[in-house]
Formats: C-alpha cells, sequence, structure tokens
C-alpha cells in the first residue's frame, strides 16, 4: 500500500508541487533586506566599535595608567607608557591601539576602573595610509570628546548591569 | 522594383518580431533576478536605474566592453561561429509563430517541423562551443548537454504528435484556430498528460533547471560555456532565454489556446474579453510560462545526470507513448467537447 502511494507522489508529481508552494508563498512575503547605505541595522548600548577614551566633565583625562586594559588584551593590541605628572599624579604618556590587532572583544572596556578606555559605536571606518591603524593617545582623546554624549548615555543605560 | 519593395517589407517584419523579442530576453533577465530574489525574501536588483530597471543594458553595456578571450590552442572559426550557430535556430523559429490572428511573419504549412526542426539545431552551436574551446569543462558540459537535449527531443516529440493527432494539422494558426473556445476547449485538457511531458522536456531542451547539468557550475564551472566571456558569451545568454521565450510560446500555441481569451465563445464574458487584442492574450499567457521557467529555477535542485537520463527515457516517454493510445481512441469515439 506505501509502496503505491510512493509511487503515486513521485508520479503524479505531489512533492515538487509542495514544494512550488513552499516558494510560491516565500514570494509575497515581506523581504528582509537592510538597504545598508540608507537603513542600518539596530545598534546595542554594548556594540563594540572604535575605541574612544574618555575625560572627566570637568576636562581630566580618565586614565590612570593603571595598565590593567595592557594586561587583559588578549591581542596585546594596546601599549601604554606612563610617568609622573607635574602634580604628582600617575598619567600616560602614550596610549596607543593596533586596530589590526584588536579583535574588538570589549575586554580593555570592561576592566577599566575609571571608565575610561571604551569602546564606541563607530564602526564605518578605514585607513588610508600606512601607521593610521595605530590609534594614539591624542586620536582616542578626539574620539571620546566627539562622542562624549552617547558614550555617558550609553554607559548610564546599561549601568543596571554592571 | 516589386522585389525590393517585399524584401524591405519582409526585413521591416523581422525586425519588429526580433527587436521586442530582444528587448524582451534583456527584461526576462531582469525579471528572473527580481523573482527568485523576492522568492529567496531578497529584492532582487534595485541600483541602476527606477527599481533597477536599467539593470539588463547594464549588464549588456559590460559585457560588450569585455574583451572575447580566445583559449590557446582552440578553434578560431568554430569557437566563434558556435554562439551563433545557438542563436540563429532560437531566433528563426519566430517565424512561424502566430502572434494573433493572422499575425504571422510565414503561414507555412509544416509550421511545426519547421520548429522542431530549428529548435533540434541548437545542440549544435553547445556542441561545437564545448569541443572548439580545447578545455575538459567545456568538452564535458557539451556532452552532457547533448545527450540530454538528444534524449528530451523524443519524449518532446511524441507530445507534439498528440497536438497534431487532436489538430489534425502541422499549420501553427490551424492548431491555434482548432482550440477556439473557452479554457476547457484548449488542447491543455484532453492532453494533460502530453502537456506535463512537454513542459518537463522544455525545460530540459533549453538547458533551465532544474535540468542545467550542461552548466552545473558547481561540478564543472560553466560546461559548455566556461571559456567564453564578453560578446560571445552574451549571445549564448541570449540563445538561451530567447529559447526560454519560444518553448513558452510553444506551450501557448500547441496547449493554451495562442491568442484566444479564456471566455471565447462564452455568451457574456466572450464579447467583452475578445475586445482586448489577441496578442495581449498571448503575451500574457507566455508571460505566465516564463514565470513558471523562473519559479522552478528557485525552487528545485538540479537533478543528478542518471536520473535526467531515467526520467526521459523511462518515464516521460512511455507516459506520452500511453497516452498517444488513449488520445486515439478518444478521437475514436469523438469524445467531449474537442473531438465531436
Amino acid at each position: 500500500m506505501t509502496a503505491i502511494r510512493d509511487f503515486l507522489r513521485t508520479f503524479l508529481l505531489w512533492e515538487l508541487l509542495l514544494g512550488l508552494k513552499l516558494t510560491g508563498r516565500n514570494l509575497f512575503r515581506r523581504k528582509v533586506t537592510i538597504q545598508y547605505p540608507e537603513e542600518k541595522a539596530p545598534q546595542s548600548p554594548r556594540f563594540r566599535g572604535l575605541h574612544a577614551l574618555r575625560r572627566y566633565p570637568n576636562g581630566e583625562e580618565r586614565c590612570i595608567a593603571c595598565k590593567l586594559c595592557e594586561a587583559v588584551c588578549p591581542a596585546l593590541a594596546i601599549t601604554i607608557e606612563s610617568e609622573e605628572r607635574e602634580d604628582g599624579q600617575r598619567r600616560t604618556t602614550r596610549y596607543d591601539i593596533d586596530l589590526f590587532k584588536c579583535i574588538y572583544c570589549g575586554f580593555c572596556e570592561e576592566s577599566c576602573p575609571v571608565d575610561s578606555i571604551v569602546e564606541t559605536r563607530i564602526h564605518e571606518y578605514h585607513m588610508e595610509n600606512r601607521g593610521e591603524n595605530i590609534m594614539t593617545k591624542d586620536r582616542l582623546l578626539a574620539v571620546g570628546d566627539q562622542y562624549e554624549k552617547q558614550l555617558a548615555a550609553d554607559r548610564a543605560a546599561d549601568a543596571r548591569y554592571r | 522594383m516589386a522585389e525590393l519593395i517585399e524584401l524591405v517589407w519582409i526585413l521591416t517584419k523581422i525586425g519588429v518580431i526580433l527587436g521586442p523579442l530582444i528587448l524582451s530576453v534583456a527584461y526576462l533577465t531582469y525579471a528572473e533576478r527580481k523573482i527568485i530574489g523576492w522568492i529567496q525574501n531578497r529584492n532582487g536588483p534595485n541600483r541602476v536605474g527606477p527599481l533597477g530597471l536599467l539593470q539588463p543594458f547594464a549588464d549588456v553595456f559590460k559585457l560588450m566592453f569585455k574583451e572575447v578571450v580566445l583559449p590557446a590552442n582552440a578553434n578560431r572559426f568554430l569557437f566563434l561561429i558556435a554562439p551563433l550557430l545557438s542563436l540563429m535556430p532560437a531566433l528563426a523559429a519566430w517565424a512561424v509563430i502566430p502572434f494573433g490572428a493572422g499575425l504571422v511573419l510565414t503561414d507555412i504549412n509544416a509550421g511545426l517541423l519547421y520548429v522542431l526542426a530549428m529548435t533540434s539545431l541548437g545542440v549544435y552551436g553547445v556542441i561545437l562551443a564545448g569541443w572548439a574551446a580545447n578545455s575538459k569543462y567545456s568538452m564535458l558540459g557539451a556532452m552532457r548537454s547533448a545527450a540530454q537535449i538528444v534524449s528530451y527531443e523524443i519524449a518532446m516529440g511524441f507530445a507534439l504528435v498528440g497536438v497534431l493527432m487532436a489538430a489534425g494539422t502541422m499549420n501553427m494558426s490551424g492548431i491555434v484556430q482548432s482550440q477556439a473556445g473557452p479554457i476547457w476547449n484548449w488542447f491543455w485538457l484532453p492532453l494533460l498528460p502530453l502537456f506535463v511531458v512537454y513542459w518537463i522536456s522544455g525545460v530540459a531542451e533549453t538547458n533551465r533547471a532544474p535540468f542545467d547539468v550542461a552548466e552545473g557550475e558547481s561540478e564543472i564551472v560553466a560546461g559548455f560555456h566556461v571559456e567564453y566571456s564578453g560578446v560571445a558569451f552574451a549571445v549564448f545568454f541570449l540563445a538561451e532565454y530567447a529559447n526560454m521565450i519560444l518553448i513558452s510560446g510553444l506551450a501557448v500555441i500547441l496547449f493554451m489556446g495562442g491568442w484566444y481569451s479564456p471566455f471565447h465563445g462564452l455568451p457574456v464574458l466572450g464579447p467583452v474579453f475578445d475586445l482586448v487584442p489577441g496578442l495581449v492574450w498571448f503575451v500574457i499567457k507566455v508571460a505566465g510560462f516564463l514565470y513558471l521557467y523562473l519559479w522552478f529555477r528557485a525552487t528545485f535542485p538540479r537533478y543528478r545526470y542518471d536520473q535526467i537520463m531515467r526520467l526521459g527515457w523511462k518515464v516521460l516517454i512511455p507516459v506520452t507513448v500511453v497516452w498517444l493510445v488513449v488520445l486515439a481512441l478518444m478521437i475514436l469515439a469523438g469524445f467531449g467537447p474537442w473531438f465531436d
């Protein structure tokens, strides 16, 4: 009996018609494509993109050169050198992140005791010359200054879970 | 002088047929990409021009500006003439296709035979392309394609014999006229198994998915046209799509009542729908069959080579032979509205 049924199913193209029905239904479904430059996918406040160094509201840089981020970085992308400033505080003289080494794991951000090194939502960036892959302290601070509002808002949104 | 005017007149008619045909080939490629995109929940091409409508022209210009690479040790003459050999029959067959009542270039009595002969010639282009390119993938693709087309031609021929028996004429317009009437008067109903067999072999004849082992891009790269580039490749492309339109047009003429509206001859609906010119009904029906091509391509995975051969020889041909006998009995008994 099953043999006859299977034969009829094959012979009358029943299974093929089922397949056509499936694809025919999909023809009228809503399309999932995001038209990238015009439309963008939603981002989480925890998005891990280009790095930045933040400042306190009074303009003082947050980083205290504890080197926890350098120690935790699994890709060894961070290089820090520090010395004592005139007022006796320890500050970095060099803070380099090699974007070619960085794997954007976010460990530096998590390890930072003063919320200084953070990852922003910027992910559409490029380099045009050799050496631009090294984010120096100045460039990191500049990024932090430019996006401070959003960075603070993202940290506040995530504060409950940290 | 009279002959000259006659010649110019015929050339004009050929231009009037080929111009829209080539334009519809261009937009068939666009429709294919759009529809397959929709079926896969994508948008399809939408960047060149509004809704991507200029995409086919972008593709054509890209191919025209590319170099035609001649492979080392290829047979130059055959290599370059092969695309033309596959395109010419695909276009020549349109000479006997009636687009509407009386709208036909040459109304010959052996129209169906002529079409069969032309579609069979197309395989030479494929074989020569595969052989002349001096590449093993081309050769394999050409062998597969040749075997497949030859096998399915038999099933298709038998299906057409059924149409001949039912219509009693080989003249294409005559075949359509013998189907005059509403949709259930057309030949697809009494010849349903032959219609299905015709359509399956039609898909196989044009080397389209799921019977596209001749190209088989995952196994033999692209089969018979691996070595082709630029305009030569474009000509193969044109031939493939022109053949698809031709097979769809034949399906409409032989089984779906050609230029008649689905309500032709009915009391009230008939005259209303007959206001739409026959050409429009013909184009609508052809578009429906072309959509089937694209739908199949988006749905079915490619057959294995031995499965194709099995289907052609051991399933389709016996089915047609059996139905020819049934059909003969139906005609003898003057069955239904078709054969009385």
